[in-house]
């Protein structure tokens, strides 16, 4: 009996944390979104008002509306730079893995080293800006983290340097997966290189840029880190995110209902892109099998 | 004659161009680290004199120093050195019972299939993409229910949970590649479940055990969410620790400090990349083409 079940135990301590810890929690948080719960949980039912109190918050609109600036800058940026910069390694050149590593390094940091570096280099008093006027540049200004309209691109800025190199190994892994004899074919026909690229090789990583834009996205979403370290959400509320947005209701506010409600729409948000995704990457090997 | 000369010209301009761009790119992302590692080693008034790329005029390992051990952080001008075993404390018990957690997981899920385990690993691949956010409160709730909240156990509570879906995708998607037959004939020769795990199947892991425990101590180690969620002043880890450094606003800021202090806090990652970038990037990789 034991022995026949073996199975199920050994595999079970796994899976319990992960359903309490993943899908119970879910479930709580769901719950609590429907109560009037301030510094601590209450389970006094109130309906869907937290949801729609958020709607009508100034900030939750502000800090959605940054977060479609951020992605789109974001993914848009990532994918452009991390595909030149797979082409660029993939054209058989010397020490690639030396400049594969440099490229990609930054994916092993911490956003707060890395964003303590962007805080400092973009700060007007002392970093970029400074160093230009002692070249003797005097009109340079670069001052956009101090600037809201312009705050959230720095931010935009430090994330595509930190994980562009995330993106282009998963397009060099594409690009390694493409049939070469294709290439070799248009080889001998003449097409020069730039068509080559356009016409035959880029047009075959469909699936590669599918999944390069789910993790984009994913970690758009849960982009918090970097914020805190460079603006702190600020100047204002210029770099508030849904992220930034639920911590401070949450922890700072006394407000867990609304905080409940904004994190259950941002898992909506993942969860609206990733399982067509899944969905459609598990029929796809089901195909292949 | 002349045509391949021509060509050969073309072929020199289109490579130059092509190492250009490279080395171009290698300077745009070693930059930021340059600066901060020489501005760490400069005293103050030789930042605040401005000319960040140049080397200091007089070394100094002062910042170093005052950033490992006397810096305010808490309420003690201890510097980072506790948070840094915080870290630590954190961390490795944290990467050891997922990565064991995640390989018997795996095993079970390739090689010895029962009715719903399709939804097993359903779950997991969901449970790396949850944005955290969602287990923040419950979390929060439940580490004060147990006694944990402010604590190293805590922490380590916390990422050993959120870890189990990588690691069990990351064995997973290894075992499957391991061939049945071998598997069939330990089966037939009556060895049982245990027995073929660490006769058979541990022994022809450590590649992607290697893999699991980069994977998580990278991700552990960076964590900040957690950590300023759920830690207090005495079980900080390095990174919120490190951003309380950066961002405290009273007194002069010591930007030579904070390099100090942000290098340290990426010395450990930085090492493993350094030594194991292979391994580091079959993780990422692994990490992002689930399945």
């Amino acid at each position: 009996m034991l022995k026949r079940y073996l199975p199920q135990i050994v595999i079970t301590p796994g899976t319990l944390l992960v359903a309490a810890g993943v899908y119970g929690f879910i479930g709580f948080t769901a719950a609590i979104s429907f109560t009037d719960s301030k510094i601590l949980p209450s389970f006094n039912y109130v309906g869907l008002r937290n949801y729609e109190n958020l709607f009508k918050l100034k900030a939750w609109d502000i800090a959605v509306a940054n977060l479609l600036t951020f992605s789109v800058f974001y993914i848009a940026i990532c994918c452009v730079l991390g595909l030149l910069l797979a082409i660029l390694i993939d054209q058989k050149i010397r020490a690639e893995s030396v400049f594969r590593s440099i490229y990609l390094y930054p994916m092993a940091l911490s956003f707060i080293v890395t964003g303590t570096a962007w805080k400092w280099f973009l700060d007007p008093g002392i970093g970029l800006e400074s160093v230009m006027h002692q070249f003797g540049w005097a009109s340079f200004e670069f001052n956009w983290i101090k600037e809201r309209e312009f705050a959230l691109y720095t931010i935009v800025i430090a994330a595509v340097w930190q994980t562009v190199g995330f993106a282009m190994a998963l397009f060099l892994a594409g690009l390694r997966g493409i049939d070469s004899e294709m290439l070799k074919a248009a080889r001998v026909d003449g097409a020069k290189i730039l068509q080559v690229y356009r016409r035959i090789i880029i047009p075959q990583l469909g699936y590669t840029f599918v999944s390069v834009m789910v993790i984009l996205v994913y970690n758009a979403i849960r982009t918090y880190d970097l914020i805190v370290v460079m603006t702190n959400g600020g100047p204002g509320r210029a770099t508030w995110l849904p992220s930034v947005f639920m911590y401070q209701y949450t922890f700072t506010r006394n407000q867990m209902g609304i905080g409940a409600a904004s994190a259950v729409m941002m898992l909506a948000l993942i969860a609206v892109i990733v399982i067509p995704y899944f969905w459609w990457e598990l029929k796809s090997q089901g195909k292949q099998k | 004659m002349t045509r391949r000369k021509k060509f050969s010209t073309t072929a020199m301009i289109q490579k130059a161009a092509l190492y250009f761009s490279l080395l171009l790119f290698a300077f745009l992302f070693l930059m930021p680290m340059y600066v901060m590692l020489v501005n760490s080693v400069k005293p103050l008034e030789e930042i605040q004199a401005g000319g960040m790329m140049n080397l200091p005029w007089n070394w100094t390992l002062e910042p170093w120093l005052k950033a490992w051990s006397t810096a305010q952080i808490g309420v003690e001008p201890t510097g980072l050195r506790p948070y840094f075993w915080n870290s630590i404390l954190m961390v490795v018990p944290a990467v050891t019972v997922s990565t064991l957690l995640g390989a018997v997981n795996g095993y079970v899920l390739t090689h010895w299939t029962f009715r719903g385990h399709k939804i097993i690993f359903l779950m997991m691949l969901g449970a790396v993409f949850i944005p955290y956010q969602i287990a923040l409160i419950p979390m929060a709730r439940m580490l004060g229910v147990f006694g944990l909240a402010g604590t190293i156990l805590g922490l380590v509570v916390v990422h050993t949970l959120y870890g189990i879906g990588f690691t069990t995708l990351f064995f997973r998607n290894y075992y499957v590649a391991f061939p049945d037959d071998l598997m069939k004939a330990a089966k037939v020769d009556g060895a049982g479940l245990f027995r073929i795990f660490f006769r058979i199947i541990l022994p022809a892991s450590t590649p992607i055990i290697i893999v699991t425990v980069i994977w998580q101590f990278t991700n552990i180690w960076n964590d900040f969410l957690f950590g300023v969620s759920f830690a207090d002043f005495d079980s900080f880890p390095m990174t919120v620790a490190l951003n309380n450094l950066v961002n405290s606003s009273t007194g002069v800021k010591e930007y030579n400090v904070h390099f100090a202090g942000a290098f340290i806090a990426a010395v450990p990652t930085l090492l493993i990349y350094i030594f194991a970038g292979r391994y580091f990037v079959r993780g990422l990789m692994g990490g992002s083409v689930k399945g």
